[in-house]
Order: structure tokens, then C-alpha cells, then sequence
């Protein structure tokens, strides 16, 4: 059934991302992309992987942005890694409008998953999530997506401290936390407390169930630094060079 | 949006089709049209033909066609389901005054009914094809009512010059057919301008600072994308179009969908016998044109609120 679950679930599983932390390796989407490959999804395709215009699957794409505060001066800003993945929110589009039953939202831990034997790839659920977190698989003709690794956070066969998503074990800077997001006591709740956690697109409605740290604030460019000025004009001292300089430039 | 041909063909034609069943049943009902059998068998037969090839088109771009027939079951929620049910529903009903004018002659009483119901249901087929569209949050152009009335509009003004050429063909009197296509056109040309204005006016109320979170910590651009080719997201969702490219495609589906369709009517007017059914045929050949290059402008128009995580400023 598409319809949500009818009492949001206590249980809200979900990630917290430190984008203060968060060094752009992506690992995370790496180790997403080789555990879902041969996990409750796969397999990933890649199509034509090595070749001209490679395509595939993968639940997790790390972008880089720069935030610049031109008011502070020219070198003011920073670098800022997002990785981007399903997020698992408490009311999604997503959901409701699959036609056949297909993409579902678990009432027992807020998980949204495809059933992939129901879906009839008709795109429509990747139309209506604004983070675009669902990708197509052309090859299998059902659409995919990140499934917060249910077959290891629950998975028996696992070590305790392995049952927690693949990309979150893999983070080499410790960027990445799994937990319940429903219980305020929960170690991911109170970071979210701490660090102010915020939600993606939060004027969409959908109530992201993942949160993202902020950066922490920098200390600003030194007063000592000056940009590395490489204008020829203004490091030739010399006269005669100067007058050399016009010459070979006409 | 990328606009697929399948899903432009679908809604195209599958709207005329509905559009042009909803005009003969409610114009007979009122005895507006007479209940000629060459008339019934013609009508209903082109509009039920645009109506399932639009539906057969747009199973073409499904990944797991043989599995359509779960589309029918989440009409509880999904718009898609809703459109599917109530076109479904809508054959039985079609198919019962259809036999009721061609077979029994009678298109009153019991047949009367069948045919009410099948224009509601029509209609709500329409609408719901409208409304997959215009419920989506993402898609900030198509999340408005305007959305569904386009749909609405258009899929009636089509079918009213499919039907006065249809009717032309089986050689009724289509004065009427012909005014009241006349009607229609100014109409959906007016809401379809109110549309375009629309658009070009919804207000950025997305960005790249509220899509990534960072815009409190300045000005957010996209320094580096997670990918060196286009992915599937941005396959589907980030097809744009260049402005001036859009201004010279709106002018030619004003033209085809409109202007050439209008004028023609006028001569089906003042014409009569072959030429005038030959007018009524361009007419048809123009309108079909311009609402496919309408459609696929609806489409290649929209902008996808997923298209600010790699790098496009506003939404």
C-alpha cells in the first residue's frame, strides 16, 4: 500500500551527516555502491562502465560547493562536501504516488523501500522526490533506491558493530551517523540537538528524516594574507624592462 | 522535465479522445446532435482509437510494461492509479451508449445514463491526467491550477475539431460543431497564455542555499558535481531549454494549436461540401501539431527542484 503509515513510526531510523567533517573521499558511495550491488537491491547496474557515456546506479553522489561571502573579501568562504542520498522523510511524495504498491514506507522504522517485483518503472516517484534520490535501473526497468542497508542494520550474520549502513562504516573521517532520529535520547538526536541539525529543502513538506550538521563557523582569511598577484604588468619594477616588455609585446 | 515521446503521445491523444467522446455524447444528450448512425460508428470509433493508442503509449515507456495492471490498485493516493481506474471505468460506459446509438438507435432513457456517467468519467480522466502533473511539489511551473484546466480545456478543443471534421465526413450539418470550436479555441488559447505568463512569473521560492542548507553561510555554487557524466536524474529531470528556443515553439503551437485552427473553422463556415470538409481536415492535422509541440514544451518548460543540487541557482 502506498499510503503512508497511518501514526508516523517512533522508530525513526535514519543518518546524520557532519558536512563540518565531511572531507569529499567519497568512500561512502563507494562501499554504498559494492554492499548494494550484491544487497536487498542489486544488482547496482552500470552500463557501459568502461567505456564512451557511462551510466549506473548508485543511492549516494557526493557534491562539492563553495560558499563564498563576497561582503568579506574576495578569499572569503569555504568548501563544503553534501553527500546526497534518500532521506528517508516522514511524509513523501515518493510514496504516495506510486500507482501499484511498489514504493512503501516500513511503519515500524521509517524506512522507504521499492518492492521491485510490484514496480512497473513508470518513473513517477523519482519525479515527485526533490532530492533526486531515486535512480532508474534501465537494465532491470524497475527504479532503485538507497535502503539505509536494511539487509545489514538487522542482519544477524553480521557483527554487532557492523550492523549499521555500509557507508557510515566505511566514512574515514567519521562524517557519517546511524541511529534513531525518533528517540531524543539517542546519541544521533542529541548531535543533531548540539550541532543544530538541519533538514534539505525543509519547504517541500516532506520532513527529511536524515539531518545535516552545519559547517562549523571558519576563523576568516588573515589580515597578513594577500592574494598571489601574477600580473606581469605590476611586478616588473624596471624601467628599461618595462619599456623591453612594450616591445615584445606589440 | 524530459519531455518522452511516449508520455507526450499518451496525453495528446488520449486527451482529444476523451475530449471528442465528452462533446458527442454531451451534444447528443441535449439534442444538439442527431443520433446518425455513420455519425456514431465514425465518432466513436476515432475517439475511442486516440483513447486506448494514447494508452498503449504510455505503457511504452514503462520498464515492466505486463505489469500495468497494478497501476489500477493505489487509487487511494496516487493521481497515476486514478487516471488509470477512471480510464478503464470509462470503456464499459462508452461502449454501452455507443451500442444504445449505432445499434439500438436510442440514445435516451437507460442509454441517456450510461452516457452521463461516461462523460463524468472522462472528464475525471482528464483531470487526473492533469492532476499527475500538477501535484507534484517538485515541478513548481505545474503545481497549479492552471495545470489541470489546460488539460481540460485543450483536450475539448481538440476534440471539437476532431468531431466537426468527423462530423463533415459523415456529412451532418456541423455549423454548430464548427461555432462551437470557435468557442473553444479563444478559450483554451487565453488559458494557455494565462499559463505561460504564470510560469514565467512563479517565483523562485527554491534555491541552491535552501536546497543544500548552506545559503546562511553565503553564496552556494556548485564547485565540483559527484559525477563527470549526466546520471539518470539528470537525464530526466534536467532537460532545459533555451528561453528564446521556448518563445519560438510557444508562437508555433499558438499558431498550429490555435490561430490556423480558428481560421479554419471560420472557413468550414462559410464553406460547403468538399471544401469545406477538406478545411475541417487541415484543422485537425494543425490542431494535433500544435498540441504536440504545446506538450512538449509543458514538459521541456519544467524545471525540477533536484536540478539545484548540481548547480542551478534557482527553481
Amino acid at each position: 500500500m502506498t499510503s503512508l503509515p497511518s501514526q508516523p513510526s517512533a522508530k525513526k531510523l535514519g543518518l546524520v551527516i557532519d558536512l563540518d567533517t565531511c572531507v569529499g573521499c567519497h568512500a561512502c558511495a563507494v562501499s554504498c555502491k559494492e554492499w548494494n550491488t550484491g544487497g536487498h537491491a542489486a544488482p547496482l547496474t552500470d552500463l557501459n562502465p568502461y567505456g564512451k557515456d557511462p551510466d549506473g546506479v548508485w543511492f549516494n553522489r557526493i557534491h562539492t560547493y563553495e560558499v563564498s561571502q563576497p561582503e568579506l573579501g574576495p578569499t572569503a568562504g569555504q568548501t563544503v562536501h553534501l553527500p546526497r542520498s534518500c532521506l528517508h522523510c516522514e511524509t513523501p511524495d515518493c510514496v504516495t504516488v506510486c500507482p501499484t504498491g511498489a514504493s512503501y514506507k516500513r511503519a515500524e522504522d521509517g524506512i522507504v523501500l521499492i518492492d521491485e517485483d510490484k514496480c512497473i518503472g513508470c518513473k513517477l516517484c523519482s519525479w515527485a522526490c526533490g532530492y533526486g534520490a531515486r535512480e532508474y535501473d534501465q537494465d532491470a526497468g524497475v527504479m532503485k533506491k538507497c535502503t539505509l542497508c536494511v539487509d545489514r542494520i538487522y542482519n544477524e550474520n553480521l557483527k554487532e558493530e557492523e550492523r549499521q549502513p555500509s557507508c557510515v562504516s566505511t566514512c574515514p573521517a567519521g562524517a557519517r551517523h546511524f541511529g534513531d532520529l525518533g528517540d531524543e535520547n539517542s546519541d544521533v538526536s542529541k548531535l543533531v540537538a548540539e550541532r543544530n541539525g538541519f533538514d534539505l529543502m525543509p519547504e517541500l513538506g516532506y520532513q527529511p528524516t536524515n539531518k545535516y550538521l552545519p559547517p562549523r563557523p571558519k576563523s576568516g582569511p588573515s589580515s597578513s594574507y594577500r592574494p598571489l598577484n601574477i600580473d606581469r604588468e605590476e611586478t616588473i619594477d624596471s624601467r628599461f624592462l618595462k619599456w623591453v616588455d612594450r616591445l615584445f609585446s606589440r | 522535465m524530459h519531455p518522452a515521446l511516449s508520455v507526450i503521445l499518451f496525453t495528446t491523444a488520449s486527451g482529444t479522445g476523451y475530449g471528442l467522446l465528452i462533446l458527442l455524447m454531451m451534444l447528443n444528450l441535449n439534442g444538439l446532435l442527431p443520433t446518425d448512425s455513420t455519425l456514431g460508428i465514425a465518432g466513436f470509433a476515432v475517439g475511442l482509437t486516440l483513447v486506448t493508442a494514447g494508452l498503449l503509449a504510455s505503457t511504452f515507456h514503462l520498464g515492466h510494461p505486463e505489469r500495468a495492471w497494478r497501476a489500477m490498485s493505489q487509487w487511494r493516493t496516487s493521481w497515476l492509479s486514478r487516471e488509470g481506474v477512471a480510464a478503464i471505468a470509462t470503456y464499459p460506459l462508452v461502449l454501452m451508449f455507443a451500442t444504445g446509438w449505432v445499434i439500438v438507435g436510442s440514445t435516451s432513457g437507460g442509454w441517456s445514463l450510461a452516457g452521463s456517467l461516461a462523460i463524468l468519467l472522462a472528464a475525471i480522466t482528464i483531470s487526473a491526467t492533469g492532476m499527475i502533473y500538477a501535484s507534484l511539489k517538485t515541478i513548481p511551473q505545474w503545481h497549479n491550477p492552471l495545470t489541470v484546466v489546460n488539460y481540460l480545456v485543450l483536450a475539448l478543443a481538440g476534440g471539437a475539431v476532431w468531431l466537426t471534421c468527423i462530423g463533415q465526413l459523415a456529412g451532418i450539418e456541423t455549423n454548430l460543431l464548427a461555432l462551437l470550436t470557435l468557442l473553444l479555441l479563444p478559450i483554451s488559447w487565453a488559458l494557455k497564455y494565462s499559463y505561460w505568463t504564470l510560469v514565467d512569473k512563479v517565483p523562485s521560492q527554491y534555491d541552491i542555499g535552501s536546497a543544500t542548507g548552506l545559503g546562511g553561510l553565503g553564496d552556494v555554487t556548485l564547485l565540483e558535481p559527484p559525477h563527470t557524466e549526466p546520471n539518470f536524474v539528470q537525464k530526466e529531470m534536467g532537460f532545459t531549454i533555451a528561453r528564446r528556443h521556448a518563445k519560438k515553439l510557444r508562437r508555433t503551437a499558438v499558431i498550429f494549436a490555435f490561430i490556423l485552427p480558428t481560421v479554419l473553422m471560420v472557413g468550414v463556415l462559410l464553406t460547403s461540401g468538399g471544401v469545406a470538409t477538406f478545411l475541417s481536415m487541415l484543422a485537425v492535422l494543425s490542431i494535433s501539431g500544435g498540441l504536440l509541440t504545446e506538450r512538449w514544451l509543458f514538459f521541456a518548460e519544467a524545471v525540477h527542484v533536484s536540478m539545484l543540487f548540481y548547480g542551478t541557482p534557482k527553481a
